[in-house]
């Protein structure tokens, strides 16, 4: 890539980017803890997990402040405007994404103090996808890969289905026993919550489209094959 | 959008060096286009082609059509004065008549155009093309003091006047705020955003967020060459071509 004239602009950039990554980082590690701390009835990982969050905020709000000093001193235009207004609404999707790992990590919580309901199968596979769709996300804003982040798209149908799957399967537990309606409840907010992960990774992948090609994917109907 | 001015093929030489190859531009009535790129990429010899303002230096040729509503400016019997008075031009550094008063300055054009109204369609003429420059309250009570007697920007805005009083088609404009201040050039930008409802206006500019505020066409050129014409948000959001991108992202070599 052609670099800038401006060397300080070039740094500027390259620290956005940075941070970004170190943004997406510590929230793939609070989702990756919060659904251990689910997993192994680990109240202790849940509360330090909860007890981290400020760190996700305090990073959103510093790339923040950093996108808007960039769009008001440099006046970007072409590729760096499409980033640096990609990575101003990366960040609010991490942010959120860091605000499931706490509901995640309060579920738990919840769920450690009465007896399980069930081992969990389908939840760490669906924790697993969520994730490797959100660092897949992260990798094609790097690279500037559409094709990538277009993969993330399509893999949020896996997910979708999944979280179809858990409801059905907790609905007939619930249906038979009313006494784990409470549980069950507590475990299909964990889905649910996984479910928007994926959604997050999604319009991730969507901006990392629009950055790269400079057309815009959101809200069609179905995912188009190439951009 | 019907289309004022079409340029097919057009090269300019000085002397023995090329400094326009084959452009091929099309610009849209009524609207603003502006033409960015590099010092030396031939923005200010494509503009003066349009108006055989580049055939005036000695030792210079051009080539190709550059056709006004269809008809060539450069076919055989085409008389240049009148091709100039229907296509007008703003120069980068204000270059009001020092030795006339703001009224004469305004009205000189129609004398040079050989066009002698009444004095009372006189006096209309000069205050329509002050009131359309944005001048009028500011000089109205001092019409007959120096052309130079006012600020830089009113000076430009005088000029911007004496163009609009031979009431041109066409409004070239050469860099017209390079000389001037922020407060000056926001005048000349909105009045940019006026005119363009009456006129088609061409505007060369050495700021990119210039020509992303007043255009809605831009082209970009390069080494005498154009390499990206489109809609002014289309190439300042995601130009089509490498170039582009690097110039208006200031990554130029």
């Amino acid at each position: 890539m052609t670099v800038h004239t401006d060397r300080q602009y070039e740094e500027e950039l390259v620290d956005l980017r940075q941070r970004i990554l170190t943004m997406g980082g510590l929230v793939e590690k609070q989702i990756a803890n919060a659904v251990q701390a689910l997993v192994t009835r680990d109240r202790t990982l849940a509360e330090a997990t909860i007890g981290k969050d400020h760190e996700v905020n305090a990073l959103d709000v510093a790339i923040d402040d950093l996108c808007l000093r960039l769009l008001a001193l440099r006046q970007p235009a072409g590729r760096d405007l499409r980033f640096i207004t990609t990575a101003l609404k990366i960040t609010t999707d991490l942010e959120r994404i860091g605000d499931r790992a706490v509901s995640i990590s309060e579920r738990a919580i919840e769920l450690g103090t009465e007896p399980p309901l069930k081992p969990y199968i389908d939840i760490p596979r669906m924790a697993e996808i969520s994730l490797t769709m959100l660092r897949q996300s992260l990798d094609a804003f790097v690279r500037e890969d559409a094709e990538l982040a277009l993969a993330v798209c399509r893999s949020d149908d896996e997910v979708d289905t999944l979280n179809g799957q858990i409801f059905r399967e907790l609905l007939s537990y619930m249906i038979e026993d009313p006494k784990a309606i409470t549980r069950a409840m507590r475990v299909l907010f964990v889905s649910k919550y996984l479910e928007r992960i994926a959604d997050h990774a999604t319009n991730i992948g969507e901006m990392v489209v629009f950055m790269a090609k400079g057309k815009s994917i959101r809200h069609l109907d179905t995912i188009p094959p190439e951009v | 959008m019907a289309n004022k001015l079409e340029v097919a093929n057009l090269k300019a030489w000085f002397g023995g060096s090329q400094a326009l190859h084959d452009i091929n531009l099309v610009l849209p009535e009524r609207a603003v286009t502006a033409i960015i790129g590099p010092s030396g990429c031939g923005k200010s010899t494509f503009i003066r082609c349009l108006n055989r303002m580049h055939e005036v230096v000695a030792g210079t040729r051009v080539a190709g059509q550059v056709l006004l509503d269809g008809q060539d400016i450069y076919g055989p019997g085409v008389d240049p004065v009148q091709i100039r008075g229907r296509i007008g031009m703003v120069f980068q550094r204000p270059n009001p008549f020092p030795t006339m008063s703001i009224f004469d300055n305004v009205a000189a054009g129609l004398k040079l155009n050989g066009i002698r109204p009444s004095r009372d369609e006189l006096h209309a003429i000069v205050e329509q093309s002050l009131r359309q420059a944005a001048l009028w309250d500011e000089v109205k009570n001092s019409l007959h003091a120096s052309g130079v007697s006012i600020s830089g920007g009113q000076q430009q805005r005088l000029c911007i006047a004496r163009t609009l009083a031979v009431a041109p088609e066409v409004v070239l404009m050469d860099e017209p705020c390079s000389a001037l201040d922020p407060i000056a050039t926001t005048k000349i930008e909105a009045l940019i955003h006026e005119l363009r409802e009456r006129y088609t206006i061409v505007i060369v500019t050495h700021s990119m967020q210039q020509a992303a505020r007043v255009s809605d066409f831009t082209a970009f050129m390069y080494l005498g060459r154009l390499v990206e014409f489109g809609v002014t948000q289309k190439l300042f959001t995601a130009p089509e071509k490498k170039e582009t991108e690097d110039y208006i992202t200031g990554r130029f070599g």
